[in-house]
């Protein structure tokens, strides 16, 4: 299974260039020139963030390995709970077998691009210092849980005892109906929508928002970006495979069917939402736009990903139509709501995460209800999105209130008009007039070429000759290389 | 001497500097600007949120030119500009009391 593990690090690469840059540029794209550095910092910082916590504890949550079977008095509750696995267990990759190394590394980059999703809501108007506080909180009581449920074996997979178990019974020793959630439309978009939601309720509507005109400033990022998202996205789901045998033929033979099921199925749904989004678009306001169909594939994207490995390449695009249809509409409930989901986390990766994971109970080909196989498939999907959606809210809730009362999360009204680009970075985005008068003023680098002492002067008196590292210019320092 | 302004659709601004140059003016300052008529700006549209755009750009071409040529200037402008739709732009005259050419020193009708 060599071509496997080379196809994990392809994908885990592929996984992280979503955030950095895909979703850097996308959401870049849509802010104001003047935040547009915010909106990138807020996906770059949380690559550095959430990447250093991940291989602290994220890893050891979500994976160390504390099957269910073996919870006992010695075991933890929340273990025994199946709610997340020790933090402490593989701290810091401690005791984490290498030949698992390549799957932390797919994994980071999940945890990662989840939290950055969040800062499409909160744009132009959070501070740097209470975002880099709020990742690696929110990724420790939101993602880790939720990713360990899921796909840890936890109370949301299907082990016995897990929410399925107890609402359909167990058969064989496992859930008598597995949830599905392939590549994380719980764990990612429905966790990362509804984060996105509590904090736009709880930070407040940008000052100016309904009134001003906040139109996106740079489309063609934004079109870059959603290219990007797509591309990334065959690392996210096509990775995501999960072997059902040990046999390497088995594996090999599941491998080859199943990867290129999920390719298909991602790009028809993408193709499939973003004619969707169009149509909408077209009827509604008249004209097709360039915003619509970037945001119809991230829809597309979205929805596909819980549901990419259990649906026909036609199921796929009915579901792909539906969430290009249906998040086209729910973009506009924000304003009439009043609340300020500045990027559309909620009407893109709420809705769509939501369609894909209850579509699953319509369209799996195997246990659908549009295959003739019932309702079960299709309440155990509502079960886990609405269990998803509680824990969430509520862990994102907490979070986003302590700091509220504590450091406070949004920077001062006046720096928000003047643009957070400035005031929370020193920086502005655009120079289009050649420097705009600016002229360099005293630096690190300025100074650095300069001889220590005027040349002529004699050298001290006991100094020896060479050996000081103020030493004017004979060899030159690097510092002196950049300068010059 | 008369200050030509014009204020036009850049797309048309191509067309307008090659009738210029085939009438014999030699040069010119074009610069971008923004701004709105009678056609109070357009709408856009992005995802679903209407907003109401009230700067259009346009091209703004400054000449300086021989009195007997201005009315000329202006016709060749209006008639190559012209689309026949709203936002077209439009075309002023003023007086201009002195000019010299920086290279030279030469002033006036010289430094045309």
């Amino acid at each position: 299974m060599d071509g496997y593990y080379t196809w994990m690090l392809i994908s885990s690469c592929l996984v992280l260039m979503m955030t950095t840059p895909g979703l850097a540029l996308f959401y870049g794209g849509m802010s104001r020139s003047k935040s547009v550095l915010n909106m990138m910092m807020m996906s770059f910082s949380a690559l550095g963030v959430v990447g250093i916590v991940y291989a602290l504890w994220g890893w050891s949550m979500t994976y160390s390995s504390v099957p269910w079977a073996a919870a006992d008095a010695e075991n933890p509750g929340w273990e025994a709970a199946k709610l997340f696995a020790s933090p402490f267990d593989q701290f810091g990759l401690s005791d984490t077998l290498p030949a698992n190394y390549v799957f932390v590394a797919f994994q980071l980059t999940f945890a990662v691009i989840t939290a950055a999703l969040i800062s499409g809501a909160v744009a132009d108007r959070v501070k740097f210092s209470s975002w880099l506080v709020f990742l690696p909180v929110w990724v420790t009581l939101s993602y880790f849980p939720l990713a360990h449920q899921v796909w840890g074996g936890g109370f949301l997979s299907n082990v016995e005892g897990g929410l399925s178990a107890l609402t359909f019974g167990v058969t064989d020793g496992l859930a008598s109906v597995a949830p599905i959630d392939y590549a994380g439309g719980t764990v990612v978009h429905i966790n990362a929508g509804v984060a996105g939601l509590v904090l736009a309720l709880l930070i407040g509507v940008r000052r100016g928002f309904g009134r001003e005109p906040m139109k996106p400033h740079n489309l063609t990022l934004t079109m870059i970006g959603a290219g990007l998202l797509w591309f990334g996205w065959f690392g996210f789901n096509a990775g995501s495979i999960v072997f059902t045998s040990t046999e390497e033929s088995e594996m090999i033979a599941q491998f080859t069917t199943e990867t290129g099921l999920v390719w298909l199925n991602t790009t028809l749904a993408t193709c499939a939402a973003m004619l969707g989004w169009l149509l909408v678009e077209k009827l509604r306001d008249g004209k097709g736009t360039s915003l619509g169909a970037a945001s119809g594939v991230v829809a597309g994207l979205v929805a596909i990903t819980p549901a990419c490995g259990a649906l026909s390449p036609l199921g796929s695009m009915a579901l792909g139509a539906v969430a290009g249809g249906l998040c086209a509409l729910a973009v506009g409930l924000k304003y009439r709501f009043g609340y300020d989901d500045s990027l559309d986390v909620v009407g893109v990766h709420l809705v769509g995460g939501l369609v894909g994971t209850i579509g699953i109970g319509f369209l799996s080909t195997t246990t659908g209800l549009l295959y003739g196989e019932g309702l079960r498939q299709l309440v155990v999907q509502v079960l886990v999105a609405l269990y998803a959606m509680a824990w969430s809210g509520v862990a994102t809730l907490v979070i986003g209130l302590a700091i509220k009362l504590t450091i406070g999360w949004r920077i001062d009204h006046e720096d928000e008009v003047e643009g957070i680009d400035f005031t929370e970075h020193g920086e502005s985005a655009y120079d289009l007039t050649g420097g705009g008068g600016a002229r360099r003023t005293g630096s690190v680098l300025a100074g650095a070429g300069l001889p220590t002492r005027p040349p002529g002067q004699p050298q001290a008196e006991g100094e020896p000759a060479g050996e000081t590292p103020e030493q004017p210019s004979d060899k030159p320092t690097e510092k002196q290389g950049a300068s010059a | 001497m008369k200050l030509i302004t014009a204020v036009i659709k850049p797309h048309r601004w191509e067309d307008v500097r090659e009738a210029l140059e085939t009438f014999g003016v030699t040069g010119m300052t074009v610069s971008e600007v923004s701004g709105y008529g009678r056609q109070k700006g357009h709408t856009e549209v992005y995802r679903g949120a209407e907003y109401d755009i009230a700067l259009v750009p346009k091209i703004r071409i400054e000449i300086v030119v021989d009195d007997a040529d201005a009315e000329d200037i202006v016709g060749i402008i209006v008639k190559t500009a012209q689309t026949g739709r709203i936002g077209d732009g439009k075309v002023w005259t003023s007086p201009v009391e002195g000019v010299v050419r920086v290279r030279t020193g030469e002033q006036d009708a010289a430094a045309l």
